[in-house]
């Protein structure tokens, strides 16, 4: 990375070395591998588990690395953490509606 | 380093309210990404129903999801990771005032979404004919038509959440291949360079959460289960 028109990281931004993309993409490609095969194995209720692990190791790997998220001021990290827990009240929220739907009986009913 | 014509484009493209170039970048990145986390929303309506409905008809969606072309899913997960790469490389390049390299990225960034588009197409195509939209053509039989193993009302919502939810996903890939593609001719014209590159930038995590989102589809819709019933 000898480039002399090249700006120094703290001058102007972070500048991730190429070879780092590159390993981003191939662990990605394997990881897409890998969540195809998983899914021929029959793993009865794990096979959701195992394919949203791999998807969200995959995704995080995007938010990182790709969308410079590392390299991002932490008000950055904060806001999208919120996000994701703020996805979290929604799904949890509504599932316990859905899921206790019939638990209780009530007479005349 | 930048050159003296470069710094005067990034003097015009720095506004007054801003306390520096590097505030302003901060701020406009900061921004994109308020936007992104109103589509995790947008979208996350979308993945709430699906979760409802799943757990309510999970073996009507493992039918539904058998339907799917794997191989043609796989690879399109494939081609948008490989968009992903170039279009991160199309950024570094842009940081680093490297315009002819940039447009060159950018421009697979484009053909890759151009194929991404295109074997959507062939899948939506193979659905629409074999009656697999949702609406007074759906058309659905699993084993025995008189004993049917799951009823077909509940694969067509299954069908009704795949064409909305990979449609949406569609309609981001369009609109971020036009974003690129503007991103292109603005480049080609000398608008970035390593003080201000902006858009180069907040396009690119416009990009990459769309992947994003593919990521967490594919399984969901593609992969349920191999299991016949």
């Amino acid at each position: 990375m000898a480039r002399p028109e090249q700006p120094h990281d703290d001058e102007y931004t972070h500048v991730v070395p190429a070879s780092l993309y590159i390993s981003i993409w191939a662990a990605l490609m394997v990881f897409t591998l890998i969540t195809v095969l998983a899914s021929f194995a029959e793993l009865g209720p794990f096979n959701i588990v195992v394919a949203l692990l791999i998807a969200t190791i995959k995704g995080t790997l995007v938010v990182l690395f790709f969308m410079h998220l590392r390299y991002s001021p932490k008000l950055t990290m904060a806001a999208v953490i919120a996000s994701v827990f703020f996805l979290f009240i929604m799904f949890s929220l509504t599932m316990t509606d859905y899921l206790s739907r019939g638990w209780a009986t009530f007479a005349g009913r | 380093m930048a050159t003296s014509t470069e710094i005067q484009a990034a003097e015009r493209s720095f506004q007054h309210h801003f306390a520096s170039i590097e505030q302003q970048r901060d701020t406009a990145t900061f921004g994109m990404w308020m936007f992104l986390l109103t589509e995790i929303m947008f979208f996350g309506g979308l993945f709430c129903s699906y979760l409802v409905y799943r757990h309510n008809y999970y073996q009507a969606f493992v039918e539904g999801s058998q339907k799917m072309n794997i191989i043609l899913g796989a690879v399109n997960t494939a081609v948008l990771i490989c968009s992903s790469l170039s279009m991160a490389m199309g950024v570094r390049a842009a940081q680093m005032g490297n315009r002819k390299l940039m447009v060159i990225l950018l421009l697979i960034t484009i053909v890759f979404g151009f194929g991404f588009l295109g074997i959507k197409a062939v899948e939506y195509h193979e659905h629409w004919t074999n009656h697999e939209f949702p609406g007074p053509n759906f058309h659905f039989e699993t084993g025995d038509p008189a004993h049917p193993a799951t009823d077909p009302l509940h694969t067509e919502i299954y069908f009704g959440l795949y064409w909305a939810m990979t449609g949406l996903h569609a309609l981001h890939m369009i609109i971020g291949i036009g974003l690129v593609t503007w991103l292109v001719i603005a480049g080609m014209r000398g608008a970035y360079s390593p003080i201000y590159y902006s858009p180069v930038e907040n396009v690119g995590l416009y990009w990459h959460f769309v992947d994003l989102v593919w990521i967490y589809l594919f399984p969901l819709l593609y992969l349920i289960s191999h299991k016949h019933s």
